[in-house]
């Protein structure tokens, strides 16, 4: 290969992935590493990259302290109430405390908060979400990110993380390409923060053709932040945790402000409401612990997401689909008509081509909604990620070795997906948690933790030759043929991620199969697994963009390895309407009230899986509401 | 909505290739003009048509689900810190012009420069704090929040 090898060496903290989370991170390291090498590596362009690329209408975790509205404490119950008990507290209570400085920076930067014209508060759109005009959120923080950094590479894909060869598990750098020129980038770094992304596209979507592209998370998204680690041999956490949206049909616009500001609601083909017809059964299900109708209603306790998808899951499977948004009520005020275009065009604007290609007026007709496939990622209403130290001052010893976001490889940090069991951080806890990765990362360093690490040319030389084999044997078969993409020594990127979702889909409890799996389906699935990944060694790429398709492809293998294992481990049906253990269809608690955690060995591909203990914050007042019913209830 | 791009207002200036977070804007090698090369890796996420300087990139909802004759156009003004959107259903019944900031101060003028704010001390390094904290956590003299401030301690198990 002509392809040039570029080096770039004696680097403090590596940014692999600057969305919300690297950026978050590329900004605070400055701080407490002024005399630092900070560098990013970004796949595409800082300033419309990650999931935020295309802006977003609302900040969804902010507490609201400086106004007295929430606690730290209150958001963690809330995210372990919304998971089903299944959440790393110290790390969301952490997260928590400290996210409202991060949004009162944005405000300071320029992001145009909403305000409550009559408290001079910030316009909340529910508990946890402020609404704002967030078009240049991107733009806005790689600002920040760009200012502290000393070097940013945009389009590099970074393809594995590199290891000291002095010190056992220990990481030194990265590598990957850049997707323009093709050439090779190495990164010598004492820490390495992976603010990579989860995954849109490992299950089959429901869209066909064209449409594929129009995922619930964007396409990029390619599961990087897990290839990258897992591939390191990192602990990983709830990778079974995929999680199923319930947005509007074929665009898959937010629903959120649609319901928490606009008041909407949803009902089904006659008119009705829908959900609570199911609840009792779903009780029995999961337990009076995780559903208790009475105590929503009262309390006003959130009713997970997991479980009112089944409701939806199951009216439209008993024929009473398609399931409404009623809008025409809410946008009968001009007002708020206005905010509901707004929304998606602050942050789906495909929702809005869609509904202008297809005549669709809110005012006058209520839009369909659908369930997503599912999508594997750790910020949004599920907790997949990285197995992470936490503070010091909040963790116990199981989920404690030195640095706050540490993974279990020494001196790797992660940030935003790349952390598993801290749902609900979303855009302003992912920058939040590479904040904290950055500020852990320095100190690791400063404590002298990255000495002696060494590199050696075997390492460099091996990973340049993984990188570019997708083009070398494109090279090397494409003249036994013709013309065309039918080959039978190689398939290419796109058959790949077919064959991919098809196998997860059917497998892994996707959309076509009712989100349904058990025991021997996962089985299968493993083994089909084995066989594309020897089959990914024969993955060709024709052209660098090609090549690029063959690593989050090869990225996307590895997370949905995970998930499989991780599924299968768990022997109950702990989020119904997210996945189903059909084999165990009740949550146990007595057997798993436990965070799964798995560890891949590099060396032999093997996989063990192993039980941590859940750890919860106990406090004077559960949640207010619900105490004082409780407090009724026994006087 | 794959993108697309107008044959006779694209100058191949390359905006859209340097932004697309999805690396499917390319220069066509014949025709020297930019093209979508993988439409279903695209995320109408409009990084491109917001970056064209001659609004030569457009939208055409997916062929499997959007029916043809819809538009929505976008102009993105940095100086003026505005985005202004038009809608035009295939009906033609709904027409909207819709108008948002997308900044409330002039572009990166109030990023705190890092490497120049008085370095941290010893007891911040030490503390859990982070850059700017505890101030701007609640805006006032209020510190950060601990287990122990807020009355709560970690237990193992099911509790609840």
């Amino acid at each position: 290969m002509a392809y040039k090898t570029i080096v770039e060496d004696n680097i403090d903290i590596l940014v692999a992935g600057a969305g919300l989370g690297g950026t978050g991170a590329a900004f605070e390291a400055r701080y407490w590493g002024k005399d630092k090498k900070i560098v990013i590596a970004e796949k595409a362009n800082i300033d419309r990259s990650g999931a935020v690329a295309q802006g977003l209408y609302a900040i969804n975790c902010y507490m609201g302290t400086r106004f007295g509205e929430n606690n730290p404490e209150d958001h963690v119950r809330y995210a372990r109430i919304d998971l089903m008990g299944m959440v790393r507290e110290d790390l969301l209570f952490d997260m928590a405390r400290h996210v409202d400085s991060a949004v009162h920076q944005f405000e300071e930067w320029g992001m145009p908060i909403m305000r409550n014209p009559k408290t001079g508060s910030y316009l909340r759109e529910g508990r946890w979400q402020i609404m704002i005009h967030g078009e240049s959120y991107k733009p806005l923080v790689a600002e920040a990110a760009k200012k502290s950094a000393d070097k940013v590479y945009n389009r590099i894909c970074v393809t594995h993380l590199l290891m000291d060869d002095a010190k056992e598990n220990r990481v030194a750098g990265a590598v990957g390409f850049n997707v323009r020129t093709g050439d090779y980038h190495v990164f010598k770094s004492k820490t390495v923060v992976v603010g990579a992304g989860g995954a849109s596209n490992i299950f089959k979507p429901r869209s066909v053709g064209e449409g594929a592209g129009r995922v619930w998370y964007a396409p990029w998204s390619s599961g990087s932040a897990y290839g990258l680690m897992i591939g390191a041999g990192a602990k990983m956490t709830q990778m079974e945790n995929r999680i199923v949206l319930a947005r509007f049909k074929d665009g898959y616009g937010p629903v959120g402000a649609y319901f928490l500001h606009l008041k909407t609601y949803t009902q089904n083909c006659d008119g009705e409401e829908y959900e609570s017809k199911w609840f009792p059964a779903l009780e029995k299900m999961v337990g009076k612990a995780y559903l208790d109708t009475e105590a929503s209603h009262v309390s006003h306790r959130p009713i997970p997401t997991c479980l009112r998808n089944h409701a939806f899951i199951n009216e439209v499977a008993s024929g009473k689909g398609p399931i409404h948004m009623v809008t025409m009520e809410a946008f009968q005020d001009p007002h708020l008509e206005e905010i509901g275009w707004h929304n998606f065009l602050g942050m789906t604007v495909g929702q809005a081509v869609l509904w202008a290609a297809t005549d669709v007026n809110p005012k006058y007709e209520n839009p369909e909604l659908t369930t997503s496939e599912p999508y594997v990622m750790g910020s949004h209403a599920t907790g997949c990620g990285a197995w992470c130290s936490g503070p010091e001052d909040i963790s116990p010893d199981e989920y404690f070795w030195g640095y706050n976001r540490m993974t279990t490889v020494e001196g790797l940090f992660g940030a935003g997906d790349a952390v598993g069991g801290t749902p609900h951080a979303f855009s302003s806890g992912s920058f939040t948690e590479g904040r904290l990765a950055a500020k852990a990362a320095c100190k690791y360093i400063d404590d002298g933790k990255a000495q002696g690490i060494r590199v050696s040319q075997e390492q460099i030389d091996r990973r340049k030759e993984d990188i570019y084999k997708p083009m070398e044997h494109y090279k090397i078969y494409r003249n036994e043929i013709v013309a065309g993409s039918v080959n039978p020594n190689y398939i290419n990127p796109r058959q790949g991620l077919d064959r991919l979702q098809k196998l997860m889909d059917e497998y892994a409890g996707g959309v076509t199969v009712q989100y349904m799996t058990n025991e021997k389906l996962l089985h299968i699935g493993l083994k089909k697994m084995k066989t594309l990944e020897e089959d990914l060694e024969k993955v060709a790429a024709e052209n660098v963009h090609e090549l690029l398709r063959a690593w989050e492809l090869k990225h996307r293998h590895l997370a949905s390895e995970a998930v499989i294992h991780h599924t299968l481990f768990r022997e109950e049906t702990r989020w119904p309407g997210y996945y189903y253990r059909g084999d165990h269809m009740k949550v146990d608690d007595d057997n798993w009230h436990v965070l799964t955690v798995s560890r891949r060995d590099p060396a032999s591909g093997e996989y063990t899986m192993e039980k941590a203990p859940l750890y919860h914050l106990v406090g004077d007042i559960e949640d207010k509401a619900l105490a004082e019913m409780k407090a009724n209830e026994t006087s | 909505m794959p993108t697309f791009v107008y044959m006779t207002r694209c100058d191949g200036c390359g905006h859209c290739v340097d932004i697309c977070p999805s690396d499917i804007m390319h220069i066509d090698p014949t025709y020297r003009r930019a093209y979508n090369i993988e439409p279903n890796m695209c995320w109408e996420c409009y990084s491109c048509v917001k970056a064209c300087p001659h609004n030569a990139i457009d939208v055409r909802g997916y062929a499997d689900f959007a029916p043809l004759g819809h538009s929505v156009r976008v102009i993105r003004d940095e100086e003026k810190g505005v985005i202004a959107w038009r809608i035009k259903s295939r009906n033609g019944e709904t027409d909207l012009n819709l108008l948002a900031p997308i900044t409330t101060k002039p572009w990166g003028k109030h990023i705190p420069q890092l490497s120049s704010v008085p370095a941290p001390t010893q007891d911040q390094r030490d503390s859990q704090l982070l850059y700017n904290e505890p101030k701007y956590i609640r805006l006032d003299d209020g510190d950060i929040h601990t287990l122990e401030s807020n009355g709560l301690h970690m237990e193992k198990g099911v509790y609840y």
